[in-house]
């Protein structure tokens, strides 16, 4: 480990969570959206697909321009790129939940608001953490690209080695990066299916 | 912007075609290796009970990664770039071919066997076709992240739209960056609709739509 | 002709086909009934070699079916199965003719073939043929699954509770459809089913297996009159809350609290008797309680004298069904003779109940509604 310290690890994990807090606010805010006013919900996809498809390193450049070489334009660029799963698992778990227990949201007096902070959105709660899991895995490699906008992380250790033609330090970035990638996965895999569980419960019994 | 044309106009159209040719021989090479590796993965259950779930840990390796290791390999050359780039594109269309086949409803494969089909007949007739969306969705991923990975080829000097950009960032100019950055935009969300539409004219109607 | 030499199929140790020995004649309805997990499907899809067995030999027509090739057995040999298994990515046409093709039939022949069964089918070329599996209702779905099956003409065709998963009434329309089909075709047809009323509807034999062997193989009568075993009398105790009409018998329908006098009972008496009860018939039986014949309020009134027996009344002649009569032929029965009541007889002559237009109205409201009456008031 003399290449690199544990230092640019966490910038590669700060990087990666700050991104994801932002995309699962504003993929929080697009996927309700799309689901309150229908309208919007093509033109929000297509914008959020849009943004996903776009090569990372042009995305990251053209903000680059607007911010610089910073922390900033890696995680404005991250979070744009992992809106697509959150916007899309927020908008198809609120469009799932059996019509019964909205109705019987309305039948409780709930205004339009009330029912979607107190009843939707926590029965939603489930599909819109697999959104978030999945935005989280795909951006810790993504942010490989962060090194070549100066915003640091694992990539500039896996350039420089590269350039040095340092195989040994390539293999324990790669085997740092799994790492991380399956520790997410199979953890927030985890509580996952512990949500599932209390809300299968849930669910049925305020169906029953 | 027209000047830009006038300077960089050639050299823009080349890389373009660079870049496409990168991905669509290494996404072409990919999807063959992938279809077939996962039919015969699906046919072996108790090897892909072990091989399926690191593939799913391999697809989370960067692209650049792959560049970077063949680079210490093979050098500068162009392959270097297209071997990095198959390896990482066949992960997801391996991966989706085999959750595919696997998915297939084991009633219909009764069904096809029983009405007498071979083994080809079925996975031909039935399997395959049953398993086409996520093949086509783990090609498009493939696809998509592909062109991005490729414009870090620039980066070991190999051509491509990455060179604008990289070459852009590097000395700040933002007109390369501009330049590259959106012809390779350009060429992922066209490869993108260019698979969408290619799916949704061979998808039969009966499987179109949610079921 | 299809034989069963000894056929022995174990998974592990556990045996679930157990030296079954079985002959099935060209043309024969056999179906195939017993408790879930006694061998039916592995009994089945042992013919079309979908599933290996263990021990013994299988012919058709005296051809071993280990020396055919599976892929070219299976040709030959329609197959239905509970789950349908429309291939949802071919059209109904393409479904149909899959057979056909494998057997490269020409274009023009399949055609052909495919509206020439959709004909049989009732089912319009034009509307259906181009659809796919999942724009037909379940019903539809499983007609296509029969031609499917048959479209190449195979002699011997396999079901494995191909009505299992339909509603009752469409089930019911299909089971006739299969019976008037197969009287056409003559095809050997082998039927599982977990459903006796399907059994003795369809059947020319049925065969019925326990822990891989067969406890009885008889025609439905029989099995219904003398059942082998207590546990087939069991499934056909199921049969009395049977859901759909056709498979109801008198003894599900009849009402069991009847008037019965003696012969010897004097005329005077019986018209006391009947007159308590308000009804103006009696049912007369011997001293071992076995059946004589009725006897009418109107009849003793205008012939009978006070001391004689009542069995001077009785008409001889008068109509009764059995316990195990279809209820839907003794109803036709009630109508064509316009009586008010059939007596409905044990085996052994004694009297079960009665059948009156009641029960029938009770009956026909219980399969339409399908609630859980009680005709034993
Ligand atoms: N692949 C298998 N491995 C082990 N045991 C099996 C297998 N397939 C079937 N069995 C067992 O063999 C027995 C017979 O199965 P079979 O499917 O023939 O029953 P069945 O009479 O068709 O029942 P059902 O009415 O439930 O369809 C069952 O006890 C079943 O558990
Ligand atoms: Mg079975």
């Amino acid at each position: 480990m003399s290449m690199f310290g544990w230092d640019k690890v966490g910038e590669h994990m700060y990087l990666v969570l700050m991104a994801s807090l932002f995309a699962a606010l504003i993929g929080l805010i697009l996927g309700i959206c799309c689901y309150l006013f229908k309208p919007a919900r093509n033109p929000i996809m297509w914008l959020v697909d849009v943004l996903q498809t776009v090569p990372a390193l042009a995305t990251l450049g053209l903000i680059m321009i607007l911010f610089g070489p910073t922390k900033t334009t890696v995680i404005i660029g991250l979070t744009l790129y992992s809106l697509l799963p959150i916007v899309r698992n927020t908008y198809v778990g609120l469009e799932n939940i059996d019509p019964g227990i909205k109705e019987a949201a309305v039948g409780m007096g709930m205004t339009e608001m009330q029912q979607l902070i107190k009843v939707e959105v926590p029965l939603a709660f489930p599909m819109i953490f697999t959104g978030i899991r999945i935005a989280i895995v795909n951006s810790i490699g993504t942010a490989v690209f962060g090194a070549f906008v100066g915003g640091g992380g694992l990539g500039s250790v896996i350039n420089r080695a590269i350039m040095i033609q340092d195989m040994d330090t390539l293999m324990k970035v790669t085997l740092i990066l799994m790492l991380m990638a399956v520790i997410f996965d199979y953890g927030m895999g985890y509580i996952e299916k512990r949500l599932n569980q209390d809300q299968g419960m849930a669910t049925a019994g305020s169906s029953a | 912007m027209t000047s830009f044309l006038d300077k960089y106009g050639d050299m823009l159209l080349k890389a373009s075609l660079v870049h496409l040719q990168y991905v669509l021989t290494s996404v072409g090479i990919a999807f063959v290796i992938a279809l077939i590796v996962g039919i015969l993965l699906s046919r072996a259950p108790n090897i892909s009970r072990a091989v399926i779930p690191l593939l799913g840990i391999f697809q989370t390796i960067p692209g650049l990664i792959f560049i970077g290791v063949l680079f210490i390999y093979l050098g500068i050359k162009p392959i270097t770039v297209l071997v990095a780039l198959t390896i990482y594109a066949i992960f997801p269309i391996l991966k989706n071919t085999y959750t595919g086949i696997i998915g297939v409803d084991p009633s219909l494969k009764e069904a096809a066997k029983g009405c007498g089909m071979s083994d080809m007949q079925i996975l031909f007739k039935v399997e395959l076709p049953m398993a086409m969306n996520p093949i086509i969705s783990g090609l498009r991923m493939a696809t998509i992240y592909t062109v991005s990975w490729a414009v870090l080829a620039a980066m070991i000097g190999l051509g491509g739209l990455g060179e604008f950009v990289y070459r852009g960032i590097e000395t700040n100019n933002q007109v390369l960056i501009i330049g590259g950055a959106i012809p390779s935009a350009i060429i992922a969300l066209g490869l993108g609709y260019l698979i969408d539409y290619v799916h949704k004219k061979i998808t039969p109607r009966g499987l179109q739509g949610g079921a | 002709m299809i034989v069963y030499e000894n056929v022995t199929k174990k998974y592990g140790d556990v045996t679930v086909v157990d030296n079954l020995s079985l002959t099935i004649d060209d043309g024969e309805f056999l179906v195939l009934i017993g408790p879930s997990g006694c061998g039916k499907t592995t009994t089945l899809k042992m013919l079309n070699r979908l599933i290996k067995y263990d021990e013994g030999n299988i012919y058709i027509d005296d051809s071993n079916i280990k020396e055919i090739n599976p892929v070219e057995l299976r040709r030959n040999i329609g197959y239905v199965i509970q789950q349908i298994g429309l291939f949802p990515n071919m059209t109904i046409e393409q479904n149909i003719s899959v057979v056909p093709s494998l057997l490269k039939w020409s274009k023009e022949k399949q055609h052909k073939r495919v509206r020439e069964l959709l004909e049989i089918a009732d089912l319009s070329y034009e509307e259906n043929a181009h659809k796919y599996p999942r724009e037909l209702s379940g019903g539809q779905q499983q007609r296509i699954g029969v031609l499917r099956a048959i479209a190449a003409g195979p002699p011997v065709v396999l079901m494995d509770e191909p009505f299992g998963a339909l509603d009752p009434i469409t089930r019911d329309i299909l089971q006739d459809e299969l019976k008037a089909l197969n009287k056409k075709l003559h095809k050997t047809i082998i039927f599982v089913t977990h459903d006796m009323g399907e059994a003795v509807k369809m059947a020319d034999r049925i065969v019925f297996m326990n822990e891989g062997k067969v406890l009885q193989a008889a025609s439905p009568e029989e099995m219904l009159e003398n059942p082998a075993h207590p546990m087939i009398s069991r499934f056909m105790g199921k049969l009395s809350y049977s859901r759909s009409g056709n498979d109801l018998i008198c003894a599900d329908v009849m009402r069991l609290k009847v008037l019965t006098v003696p012969e010897t009972k004097k005329t005077l008496e019986c018209i006391e008797l009947m007159k308590q009860r308000e009804i103006d018939s009696v049912i007369v039986v011997d001293k071992n309680n076995k059946y004589k014949g009725r006897a009418n309020i109107e009849d003793i009134m205008e012939h009978g004298k006070p001391g004689e027996p009542i069995i001077k009344m009785v008409k001889l002649d008068t109509p009764s069904v059995m316990v195990n009569t279809n209820a839907k032929d003794a109803f036709d029965h009630l109508i064509a003779t316009n009586i008010d009541y059939l007596a409905v007889l044990n085996r052994d002559k004694t009297v079960a109940g009665i059948i009156t237009k009641t029960s029938m109205t009770k009956s026909l409201a219980s399969v339409v509604w399908g609630d859980d009456n009680d005709y034993n008031d």
